[in-house]
């Protein structure tokens, strides 16, 4: 199958038919904005490395606008620039995205949104696959942002990205454990 | 903004936590979901044309230079959004087994036949109508390390976005009559008895081309009181 590796698909062989080479690479040359890569594992309740999920994710443009009929803002697309990625995990339950850090979307009412990616979890074992968002650490409009304040105090980490040091372009770590301890907050949407 | 997605009733799911399908034991959240009122963020998504599913394929039944073996189907429907309206230009990626019940993947290592001439994997989008439709080898059951003597039914796994990320949906076609239903914990983990019968097709003669392939119709709902159920 072109693009899988025997890592990618177990049991129900979730992956056969999704995952095309290139999915995991937002960007091309033109692509306006701060370019990063997210990486992060996925990992079950007894915190062992799940190899055979598959992450998709969804973002808005360096601008804050979402390249959907939608999104009616005022704000301009980019050609270059879809906002939607997949990648599957290896086998030590690795995913990895090269993308560009999104611009600040709005929110419901008045409300601001800081900058964030919708992540969308598949895996053998998950019926329905789990919704969740990726922020970033650092960022001022966490603090205010309407989501993030839906979320306990003591989860709100679960949902922040957070930088890795040394590689060449910056990058943020994103783990997602499933189920347990410091399980990540998912989403009812 | 948009007016949100509605709700899927209570049922119409599995749970994440189904322990008749031993993996969900450690895959399933222990913490309850937070309820996220839809943003611009859900109500959008990935759309057809703007990603990399990557190319139309809609007939599986001829590969490598010949025809595939099993008894060849004719799969359509609509993809309908919550109110009943066709949800145009939706790509559907489809996977399945072939005839003797096993996948095109070197994981698989079930002690059935490959077909050299059947991959079993493609993509088709909806046409202004909602429609669908692609031409396939009807799926064999195959063995699953579930249960003892555990079988999966005959099965084609479908995967769309639809409109927005709250629309997002995988789940599986069964087909009409199958013994293996009633004991198969994939199926049966949809509580709901009428939303767990929206997973199995229809034969439909009408559907059914003269002396070449037998016709099955699978509708799709994406959200709503009717929602095709998620079967990842």
């Amino acid at each position: 199958m072109p693009g899988l590796t025997s890592s990618q698909t177990v049991g129900p062989y979730f992956h056969l038919g999704l995952i095309q080479e290139g999915q995991s690479t937002l960007v091309e040359s033109g692509t306006k904005g701060e370019r990063i890569a997210l990486l992060g594992q996925v990992s079950d309740g007894n915190g062992t490395p799940i190899t055979d999920a598959m992450i998709e994710i969804w973002q808005a443009n360096a601008a804050g606008r979402y390249d959907h009929p939608t999104d009616a803002q005022d704000k301009p697309l980019d050609p270059a620039f879809h906002g939607f990625g997949r990648a599957a995990v290896d086998g030590t339950g690795h995913y990895r995205f090269e993308t560009i850090r999104p611009g600040a979307v709005p929110g419901r009412g008045n409300a601001m949104q800081a900058p964030h990616i919708a992540v969308t979890v598949f895996a053998r074992g998950l019926l329905l696959h789990l919704n969740t968002r990726l922020y970033f650490a650092g960022e001022a409009l966490n603090d205010a942002d309407p989501v993030l304040a839906l979320v306990p105090d003591d989860r709100r980490q679960t949902l922040i990205a957070t930088p890795v040091a040394g590689e060449p372009i910056p990058t943020y770590r994103f783990d997602i454990r499933i189920q347990g301890e410091r399980e990540t907050v998912f989403f009812e949407i | 903004m948009s007016d949100v997605f509605n709700d899927v009733p209570a049922g119409t799911h599995p749970a994440y936590d189904s322990p008749e399908y031993k993996s969900t034991g450690l895959r399933s959240p222990r913490r309850p979901l937070v309820r996220l009122p839809q943003t611009l963020t859900e109500l959008t998504g990935p759309r057809p044309g703007a990603d990399k599913l990557g190319p139309t394929l809609a007939d599986f039944t001829k590969c490598h230079g010949g025809e595939a073996v099993g008894e060849r189907i004719i799969v359509t429907g609509r993809v309908l959004d919550e109110d009943g309206r066709p949800v145009p230009q939706a790509v559907l990626e489809i996977w399945q087994a072939n005839a003797a019940g096993r996948y095109a993947h070197p994981v698989d290592q079930h002690d059935a036949p490959l077909d050299p001439h059947f991959v079993g994997n493609g993509r088709v989008t909806t046409g202004d109508d909602g429609s669908y439709r692609f031409m396939s080898i009807k799926p064999g059951a195959y063995p699953w390390g579930n249960h003892h003597n555990a079988w999966r039914p005959n099965h084609i796994h479908f995967s769309l976005f639809g409109p927005g990320v709250a629309t997002r949906l995988v789940t599986q076609m069964y087909f009409p009559g199958d013994p293996l239903l009633a004991l198969d914990p994939i199926y049966n983990a949809v509580p709901d008895a009428d939303a767990r019968a929206r997973l199995i097709s229809q034969f439909d003669i009408e559907v059914t081309e003269p002396n070449y392939a037998l016709g099955y119709r699978f509708d799709i709902v994406v959200r709503g009181r009717h929602a095709t159920p998620m079967e990842n």
